[in-house]
């Protein structure tokens, strides 16, 4: 063992006390700035940060908020004593620099003017009392997303120059392709959430059809049983029709797979044999909404549609640390593998069944990464086993989760 | 024949974990299927994985070395789930987070946050296993006379099996069964072993006198000890003693210090007072049985230890990946309220076994291996067949508190090292084919047996301590980091991931290094002594102060969803919430 005098380890433990949380402002704050490079190439690192800290708040669009938080930058690269922003109707968002007081309340007119006329509007101010005023020019210039006026971006001076013009020009017109970005952004999750829409799973056309003939035929031999099968249809509907949550728990989903398999096995009689082991710890996992019923779907037209022996499905969940793994297994005709890659990669016109599948791997690819998608082992006349693997905690999952049990 | 009872707890986890428990095998029955774990059963599940070796062995071990302050750790342990109870079961349930990361993520929307959580994690996971695999090391020379090294080896072999072979399957039932493997093998002796103290005329500790042999006993010292004798006493020696080599000589031990070689055996006859290390004298009987006496500024060390346990149970990896298994936060409460009274059931015992330990066993003060004292007492007090049964019993019973805990510990660790490092890879491949996906399974579990491996290597090298010690100071490292993080996560709007940040790096970083220096080797005595094994009484409000100043000062960036994430963990499950 070393030793360690008392007095040296009380200094150590003072200096770890000192610097700790000094070394993790640092390191939090991160290096950024190291000086080097000749003096303009400095000024043009400088201008390029300004930019980069003005760029992220703009990327959610003009609003009160974002324009609060990126005008400080904006006046820090033109270097102008005060700057303002407006919406497209020209109130003012926001105010940077001395003299609101004065100047603020002419700023409107001056923006209806450039969003008018969808030109830069150069002014001399004259109704400033005071007689020092730096606030002398104003040069407003509209800012255009997609030829629509979005806003203006009113810039002050004690010296008009065309300096100043060219200016605010350069950098409306950066603002401006900011705000294109945050529009495109917004499209890009507009069309991303309309495809997990278009993706959400449906029951298949051919499951409601088999259902009600078969309800059909009890309806005299078994009225009670009709009755019960009815019944459970319209709480396997309800289930798959709702309209909120795109996520559910997995003792909801099995919940609806045994409505699912009670209907089928109606319909099979005692064909279809089904077993399942459930590991009560991977219960409350948060799934996407009804990515399980189509694999079973899947797994007993496969398995059993086309055979007259009964057929066997199994149903695997098993806990795995962060992950629940999950599979349907059936030992019924199986396809081939090369088929299968091509019809899950959308090159292979699907038949009726194989859809459920690609939609499924499509919506679990979406969802948690492409590291989730659907691991499936067959071969034509060994059954099928579908591989499904859920992340426990997913951020996204998380903020969508159903409320109550 | 002990090594038979390690031999066939070892198997069995590895059997369970490979094979899995299948009550019934598969069912058809949805409705069976579905039934969630009842709150009683995951609150055993929570005890069995919760009682480590420093419940099973440390906490007699350090009460048989410094007496009634150390009755303070069960306390601390159990009570640590009080706070639980009242401040975080339920809301950590609600928000969905499966790890202290998840936490950090989706409270406060940060990457940067949850890196650091997940760095913590894993090395408070480490420094917990730590202790668990040297226990396993120390009760496997004791029952067998195996080399230190061997311990770890086999719980690491064990954990890896279970790990590998794709996490413990109904894991729930396994560790519910462990609690009642731990309780079972120490309540059944504890019985006898009372019995055969009334029978030896109920003694107590000598009030003014250091311990000492109540009959003739041999002690084997394994690696070489400097230490004190306070009075001449003639004994008989193998092996070597300062310079001489001996060979079964009778030898008078002169008052003073005597270095006792490795591999050497001494018998002392009976009466004989107990030679301690030197310059770490044993507390005389009064002090021993009295409150606050016989260490070093017992008062702070008492509170030091009383915030670490309090507060840093719920930062434990291993106990918050549990509560996932309750169906709703309701039902969180309801096991956290059960798990309370299982521990304190489970507390009431060791302290017995450290009391007996004082008595019948005080040849550990010497060669420091106090931990050993329960393994040790039913030979001692009892003999013959029916005390090497009891000795049986115990040793199972350890080895599942090892097994358990260490299992759980590594399962946690992995899950955290898993999901970091997959999410690292999937930022940089593009879309994969169902056998890249396939490969992706084996990869995290290979990570599970890296993260077993790690801790045993450092057991192997790091200086021994004793086992409660070294999970008091996991604790104080989860208290100082991840109690601010949760408690004010889940009870103030005000947090940034800034301060969050600043926080866990000055909380969890002082007291890593303070771990550090005392794994290394601490200063002897004195208040930095103290200061650095017991931290948590300075550090968890250090932690607090700069989580808070910090978040006070980054006032901007409070994260824009923290209303609605905070609406959702207070808000009860059967109050339906108005969707957006």
């Amino acid at each position: 063992m070393l030793g360690f005098s008392t007095a040296t380890t009380a200094l150590l433990a003072g200096l770890l006390l000192v610097l700790l949380p000094a070394a993790a402002l640092v390191a939090l704050r991160g290096a950024r700035h190291r000086q080097y490079g000749t003096a303009q190439e400095r000024a043009a690192y400088e201008t390029l940060h300004t930019a980069s800290l003005a760029a992220p708040p703009l990327r959610a669009g003009l609003g009160t908020d974002s324009a609060r938080r990126s005008v400080k930058h904006l006046r820090a690269l033109l270097g102008t004593p005060a700057l303002a922003l407006t919406d497209a109707a020209g109130e003012v968002l926001v105010w940077d620099g001395r003299e609101a007081d004065q100047h603020a309340a002419g700023v409107p007119e001056l923006a209806r003017q450039a969003l008018h006329s969808g030109r830069t509007v150069a002014a001399r101010i004259d109704a400033c009392e005071r007689l020092d005023c730096q606030l002398r020019h104003a040069v407003v210039v509209p800012l255009a997303v997609a030829g629509r006026m979005e806003g203006a971006l009113a810039v002050y001076a004690a010296q008009s120059s065309a300096g100043t013009v060219r200016a605010a020009d350069e950098v409306a017109g950066w603002v401006s392709t900011q705000l294109e970005l945050a529009e495109l952004d917004r499209s890009r999750a507009a069309a991303a959430e309309a495809e997990l829409r278009a993706l959400r799973a449906q029951i298949s056309p051919h499951f409601i059809y088999n259902s009600l003939s078969t309800v059909a035929s009890f309806v005299r031999t078994d009225p009670a049983r009709a009755r019960e099968l009815i019944v459970e249809f319209a709480e396997f509907t309800r289930y798959s029709f709702r309209r909120h949550g795109d996520f559910t728990s997995l003792a909801e989903e099995l919940r609806c797979i045994d409505r699912y398999l009670l209907l089928e096995r109606a319909r099979f009689g005692g064909r279809l044999e089904v077993s399942l082991r459930v590991a009560p710890e991977v219960l409350s996992v948060v799934v996407p909404f009804l990515c399980l019923q189509p694999l079973v779907e899947n797994a007993v037209r496969h398995g059993l549609e086309k055979r007259t022996g009964p057929g066997h499905l199994t149903i695997v969940a098993e806990d795995g640390g962060s992950e629940a793994f999950i599979t349907v297994e059936d030992d019924g005709a199986g396809m081939d593998p090369s088929d299968l890659a091509l019809m899950l990669a959308g090159d292979l016109p699907v038949e009726a069944a194989g859809i459920g599948l690609r939609n499924v791997d499509e919506r679990l690819r979406q969802t948690y990464g492409d590291a989730y998608g659907l691991v499936i082992d067959t071969a034509p006349g060994a059954g099928t086993k579908v591989h499904v693997r859920v992340p426990k905690f997913h951020p996204h999952a998380v903020q969508n989760a159903p409320g109550g049990p | 024949m002990s090594a038979a009872a390690v031999a066939l707890v070892c198997l069995a986890t590895a059997l369970f974990s490979v094979y899995g428990l299948r009550p019934g095998k598969a069912t058809s029955d949805f409705y069976v299927a579905s039934r969630a774990v009842s709150p009683t059963r995951n609150a055993y599940a929570i005890g069995g994985e919760y009682l480590s070796a420093a419940s099973y062995l440390g906490i007699a071990g350090l009460i048989l070395a410094f007496g009634a302050d150390m009755l303070w750790y069960g306390v601390g342990y159990t009570a640590g789930y009080l706070v639980l109870l009242a401040f975080v079961a339920a809301p950590l349930r609600r928000s969905g987070a499966y790890t202290v990361p998840d936490f950090a993520e989706a409270r406060l929307q940060s990457r940067k946050v949850r890196r650091i959580a997940a760095v913590l994690v894993v090395l408070i996971g480490w420094l917990y296993l730590l202790p668990q695999l040297q226990g396993a090391g120390l009760t496997l020379r004791t029952v067998t006379g195996a080399p230190l090294w061997a311990g770890p080896l086999v719980v690491t072999a064990v954990v890896i099996i279970t790990v590998a072979s794709g996490g413990m399957r109904s894991v729930t039932l396994v560790q519910a069964f462990q609690y009642w493997l731990k309780l079972t093998a120490l309540a059944v002796p504890v019985l006898f072993l009372l019995l055969a103290w009334r029978a030896d005329g109920a003694p107590w500790p000598d009030a003014a006198a250091p311990p000492s042999f109540r009959a003739a006993t041999t002690v084997t010292v394994h690696q070489a000890i400097n230490v004190e004798v306070r009075d001449p006493v003639r004994v008989t020696i193998d092996g070597t003693l300062d310079t001489a080599r001996l060979h079964d000589d009778p030898v008078l031990l002169t008052a003073g210090e005597h270095r006792i070689g490795d591999e050497t055996r001494v018998r002392f006859p009976a009466g004989a007072h107990v030679p301690h290390p030197v310059g770490e004298p044993p507390p005389h009987g009064s002090d021993w049985t009295r409150p606050l006496s016989g260490t070093d500024h017992p008062v702070y060390a008492t509170y030091a230890l009383l915030i670490a346990t309090l507060l840093g149970t719920m930062g434990l990896p291993h106990v918050i990946v549990r509560f996932y298994t309750n169906p709703d936060g309701g039902a969180a409460r309801r096991t956290t309220w059960t798990v309370l009274w299982l521990l304190a059931a489970f507390y009431l015992l060791p302290p017995v076994y450290g009391a007996l330990g004082r008595l019948y066993t005080p040849e550990l003060l010497m060669t420091g291996r106090t931990d050993a004292t329960v393994l040790l007492l039913p030979d001692r007090l009892l003999g013959g067949p029916g005390g090497t049964l009891l000795g049986m019993l115990l040793t199972a019973g350890a080895f599942a508190a090892f097994l358990s805990t260490a299992s759980g510990l590594t399962m946690s660790v992995a899950g955290v090292l898993g999901q970091e490092l997959e999410r690292y890879r999937a930022a940089r491949t593009g879309r994969r084919t169902s056998d890249e996906a396939r490969g992706e399974v084996r990869r995290l579990r290979m990570a599970g047996v890296a993260a077993a491996c790690v801790p045993c290597l450092l057991s192997l090298v790091v200086v021994e301590r004793p086992v409660a010690d070294v999970v008091g100071l996991a604790f104080a490292v989860a208290a100082s980091s991840f109690c601010p993080l949760l408690l004010l996560g889940i009870w103030w709007r005000g947090l940034t991931p800034h301060g969050a940040a600043a926080g866990l790096l000055a909380g969890g970083g002082a007291t890593l290094c303070t771990v550090a220096v005392t794994m290394i080797g601490p200063p002897k005595d004195g208040w930095a002594q103290v200061l650095l094994t017991r931290p948590a009484a300075w550090s968890v409000p250090l932690a607090f102060a700069v989580m808070i100043g910090v978040s006070l000062l980054t006032r901007r960036h409070v994260p824009p969803g923290t209303a609605q994430s905070l609406l959702r963990l207070h808000t009860p499950e059967s109050v339906q919430l108005p969707r957006r």
